[in-house]
């Protein structure tokens, strides 16, 4: 079943999949913890851009508020962990239904009121604002004074509480990655699959072809949320603390959207290589500014601005199709 | 760096070399610090927020670095050679520059004004046995958490309001009022919430003179704070409890002025009501607010040294709070270094412990850390705004001026 | 609490409100009429915030004064903007249009923190302490003067829209715009103009504001969402919507500050925004589009 996910790939681009899982798994073993966790910002990016791209990328909905589902998520586990002590893998069986109630309310009064495109993108943000300045007046969780979670000593490795050293996080975020990338792989093969390319493309004539459409993207909206909650889970015990502004804000709602955009929403690999690239340009500009002198804060985003702009105009559907084709990596079916 | 990098790959060859010597060592010593001569400066990597919203208090905290060198000479110190980083605001940021400055090899770590940051960089120096000395961060978990190698030469939020409270008893006896009743503004963020919840918990337990009658909260980002202050006034309260920062300050202040309330004190715990920005934008109308802070001692000797050299270096800036603690940081690291006389970082971090400094800045009796690295020992001052500068009322041995009560604008 | 605290609030919030109603008029127009999703809007604000101040401490001249000339400045670099970058994307998804307009709006913001810096800067006028008062009503002297140069400009842009042969134009594109094709109107250039005013309209907008308020670079984004809430609460394309909005969302917002936490004041703009959406998607004065 597994082989039969990646029959759409030229051997060509197995062997480099290959290659490139064999390079992640001897990471940690080859590069040093400042790269180390420069990869695991990296992967993290790739996670929640691949659960974000169900919503827009195969449903077609675009949603700008994906930081309440972190934010949700990330604080039912870290409460429990302060509070009961109970391990973040337990928490995700809160986390989880939490955040996918959050996207099946936000679904539900979307479509059933037939708020679409740009209006359902501006529903998102309002109802992250809202979760954030809730939280920030939220007491029982910190409110703005942020909740703290309590860290012990680094050197044991805890996999049950998530505590540790970095190599750890590295591993469980690249699992994550991998996990998501063959449950958007099953999704997209699925019948609720094509229903949902249907529906992106034309939702009208998917409807009058008789897709129950409201149900269908309320499945992505789901599954999309659901899939953004272990990213909290993992982003709360990774930092060890939580302040609403931080997580709840719309910039980290902006930042969860680059990846997939800059990779190529709708495609498997786009929102992976997206983050790749954006993490790549931005420590690439750091590196470069700091060689050359300038130390003026605002300067990185500056360019990373223009990048961006350059790469809106000039490669609109992402990088990733364009890549794709030009080294045969997937097939043309 | 001796070349210019452009590209990922070379940019991973050269660090996976470095790093491979490095990784080895899970204590974590920077690879080339090991036999170092003592007489080679010390190798401290300063974390600020220079770019994202806190940026311009990182870069005043800077001021406080770029000043350091002539002062620790003139005092004796031995030289430090700094490596900034910036962390943008940004716990994640913060994290990986702390690995970055780590592996360039920074032998100690000083930084990061905010407590999420702090935070993360703690982890980091913890995980990798180097020292890290807090400049500023008042949130009490960061040395609550059993770390050997974090050192904290900043009061915590209940030592600055415990001293608040004391402070403003010796204002009142000093000043001969008892004011009844007060109206707390504070913003809603991590500090204020912080101080609001460390005020209801302590208030009872110090006999104050004046009732809290009403709390008013207000959110960080709001620029038009006319509502707020209509509230306040509205209670009719003999003095203003306020917890803002600097924009909040400048605004509250013109809205009072616009809705003609003038209490007879304005008590501030807190940035904002004393800096230079307040008292060059209001002129005549910055008068009266007094502020239990964090501060600096006018009489020591080290003091008037920073002030030269500040004044030197940056002319009209006054010096406040973000330059004394960042100083203070590199006095700490600076003093390890010649006490422990080589660079290894365990050496240093047992040498910080060891700390007794008295020829500082701050006020009290020195810098010294408890078992936790916590500088338990500070005490905060209370100000007050007079003719374009501040002066310092309180605790009794570091004052140089009485109290202006009830305050006068213009 | 005694009534003229709530009279008083009531009217500043009146005032503030109807110069956030300007804002969002810029954006009605442009996104009525383009059909761009502006991300940028506040970030354009900013800018001409920006420049008052600059005028201000070189120039020592009133924003009020300069009302004038920086709504040109800003007129024209929104229709070169529209005409030679934003005018590829009308046909590309909707998504493509907006990052542009993010990109856009980071290029800005960092900008104005690398030339300005991050700390809040602001306009003091000999009238900034300012306030009148009429019995126990305090009013503030600036929100006067702005709320009142928001009416004006808003009442001179509704003219233009209702009476000139640019302004029908400048509609019937909206209204149609493979109509407005064919019979013969440039529409490239109609957009261009059409983002040229609501950038000009921002730009008034922001000039007033900067009595008010403290600029500092991270305000933009603040102010895009807020002009959005308000031009959706109003109704899309509607003029009268986008000064009602603005108005309702200033009132609200300020009564609900007195009323309950002023810190949560902004989560009642919010709720209004997605009860409007869910019930009222046209917005109060808006037409229901087919």
């Amino acid at each position: 079943m597994i082989a039969r996910l990646f029959d759409d790939i030229t051997p060509r681009g197995q062997a480099l999949l290959a290659i490139v899982l064999a390079l992640a798994l001897a990471a940690p073993f080859i590069v040093n913890d400042y790269l180390l966790s420069v990869l695991i910002v990296t992967l993290y990016f790739a996670y929640t851009g691949q659960a974000w791209n169900v919503m827009m990328g195969f449903a077609g909905q675009l949603s700008l508020g994906h930081a309440i589902y972190v934010g949700l998520a990330a604080y039912a586990a870290a409460w429990l962990f302060v509070q009961f002590k109970v391990s973040p893998w337990i928490g995700l069986f809160a986390a989880i239904p939490i955040a996918a109630l959050c996207g099946a309310i936000i679904g539900f009064l979307a479509f059933r009121f037939r708020v679409s495109g740009v209006y359902f993108a501006i529903l998102t943000i309002a109802f992250a604002e809202f979760a954030r300045i809730g939280f920030d007046h939220f007491t029982a969780v910190g409110g703005s004074a942020g909740l703290f979670l309590p860290v012990s000593g680094y050197a044991k490795y805890d996999l049950w509480n998530l505590r540790g050293g970095p190599e750890m996080f590295y591993y469980v975020i690249l699992a994550m990655v991998v996990i998501a990338f063959l449950i958007c792989r099953a999704l997209l093969r699925s019948r609720i699959g094509y229903y949902l390319l249907a529906i992106r493309e034309d939702e009208q004539a998917a409807r009058a072809l008789g897709i129950d459409t409201f149900r269908c993207k309320m499945i992505a909206v789901v599954i999309s949320a659901g899939m953004t909650a272990p990213a909290g889970v993992f982003i709360a015990f990774y930092n060890n603390n939580l302040f609403p502004e931080q997580v709840f804000h719309i910039s980290q709602s902006i930042e969860i959207i680059l990846a997939p955009f800059i990779g190529g929403a709708g495609t498997l690999f786009g929102p992976i290589i997206g983050a790749a690239l954006l993490q790549w340009l931005a420590e690439s500009l750091r590196v470069v500014l700091e060689a050359v002198g300038i130390d003026m804060p605002g300067s990185k985003q500056v360019f990373f601005g223009f990048l961006l702009l350059l790469v809106v105009i000039a490669a609109p559907e992402g990088f990733w199709p364009g890549i794709a084709a030009r080294f045969k990596i997937t097939r043309r079916k | 760096m001796s070349k210019k990098t452009h590209s990922a790959a070379s940019l991973v060859t050269r660090r996976t070399v470095t790093a491979g010597l490095g990784a080895g060592f899970l204590a974590g010593t920077a690879p080339f610090s090991i036999g170092r001569a003592a007489g080679a400066p010390l190798k401290v990597g300063v974390l600020l927020p220079r770019s994202g919203y806190q940026a311009g208090i990182g870069q005043d905290c800077q001021r406080g670095v770029d000043v350091a060198k002539a002062v620790l000479k003139q005092m004796g110190m031995p030289d430090l050679q700094i490596m900034n980083g910036d962390t943008e605001t940004k716990v994640d940021v913060a994290r990986t520059t702390a690995e970055k400055l780590i592996a360039d090899g920074a032998q100690l770590l000083v930084g990061a004004f905010d407590s999420g940051q702090s935070t993360a960089i703690a982890q980091v120096a913890e995980q990798k046995g180097v020292p890290f000395v807090i400049n500023i961060a008042a949130a009490p978990p960061i040395t609550e958490q059993g770390y050997k190698f974090v050192f904290r030469n900043f009061p915590t939020g209940p030592m600055i309001l415990r001293d608040a409270f004391l402070n403003q008893k010796e204002v009142f006896s000093v000043a001969g009022v008892a004011p009844k009743t007060a109206v707390m503004l504070h913003c809603n963020d991590t500090y204020g919430t912080a101080i609001l919840k460390g005020t209801e918990a302590m208030f009872p337990k110090f006999d104050m003179p004046y009732k809290i009658v009403e709390k008013i909260a207000y959110d960080p980002a709001a620029r038009d704070l006319s509502v707020e202050v209509s509230k306040a006034k509205a209670t009719g309260a003999d003095i203003l409890y306020a917890v803002s920062r600097l924009n909040d300050a400048i605004l509250l202040t013109r809205e009072m002025i616009k809705q003609r309330w003038s209490p007879q004190a304005v008590l501030s715990i807190g940035p904002g009501w004393y800096e230079d920005q307040y008292l060059k934008t209001l002129g005549k109308n910055a008068n009266g607010p007094i502020s239990f802070v964090p501060w600096y001692d006018p009489n020591k000797k080290a003091t008037k040294l920073l002030k030269d050299a500040l004044a030197k270096a940056h002319k009209g800036i006054g010096l406040n709070t973000n330059h004394v603690y960042t100083f203070e940081a590199l006095l700490v690291a600076a003093d390890a270094y010649k006490r422990a006389g080589s660079a290894d970082p365990k050496a240093l971090a047992d040498a910080i412990r060891k700390t007794n400094i008295t020829d500082n800045v701050s006020p009290g009796p020195g810098i010294m850390f408890n078992e936790k690295g916590q500088n338990d020992k500070l005490k905060c001052s209370a100000i007050q705004n007079r003719d374009g500068d501040t002066v310092t009322l309180a605790p009794k041995e570091a004052a140089n001026a009485k109290p202006v009560w009830p305050m006068k604008r213009g | 609490m005694p009534l003229d605290i709530y009279v008083n609030v009531a009217i500043g919030g009146i005032l503030t409100g109807l110069v956030y109603g300007l804002m969002a008029l810029g954006l009605s127009v442009i996104f009525g009429v383009v059909r761009v999703v502006n991300f940028a809007h506040g970030e354009m604000m900013t800018i001409a915030m920006y420049l008052a101040i600059v005028l201000f401490a070189r120039l020592g001249l009133d924003p009020l004064l300069m009302l004038a000339p920086i709504a040109v400045v800003l007129f024209v670099a929104g229709y070169f903007l529209q005409l030679r970058v934003i005018n590829r994307f009308i046909t590309r998804p909707e998504h493509s249009q907006f990052l542009l307009l993010v990109a856009i709006a980071i290029i800005i913001v960092n900008v104005l923190l690398m030339i300005f810096g991050p700390d809040a800067q602001s306009v003091q006028t000999s009238y900034s302490f300012d306030s009148y008062q009429i019995g126990p009503i305090i009013i503030d002297a600036t929100k006067l003067y702005a709320g009142g140069a928001a009416i004006v400009v808003a009442i001179a842009l509704v003219a233009f829209f209702r009476y000139t042969t640019i302004g029908t134009a400048i509609r019937a594109c909206a209204d149609n715009y493979t109509g407005a094709q064919v019979v013969g109107l440039d529409v490239n250039r109609l957009y261009a103009l059409t983002f040229g005013l609501g950038a000009a309209c921002v730009g008034a907008a922001g000039t007033m504001l900067v009595i008010i308020i403290d600029v500092t670079p991270a305000l933009g984004p603040a102010y895009t969402l807020l002009a959005f809430v308000i031009v959706i609460t109003g109704g899309l394309g509607s003029m009268s919507g986008a000064l009602l909005g603005g108005v309702l969302i200033g009132l609200t917002e300020a009564m609900a500050g007195l009323l309950f936490s002023p810190s949560a004041k902004s989560m009642f703009a919010f709720g209004i925004l997605v009860l409007v959406l869910l019930f009222r998607p046209q917005g109060i004065v808006g037409r229901r589009t087919a």
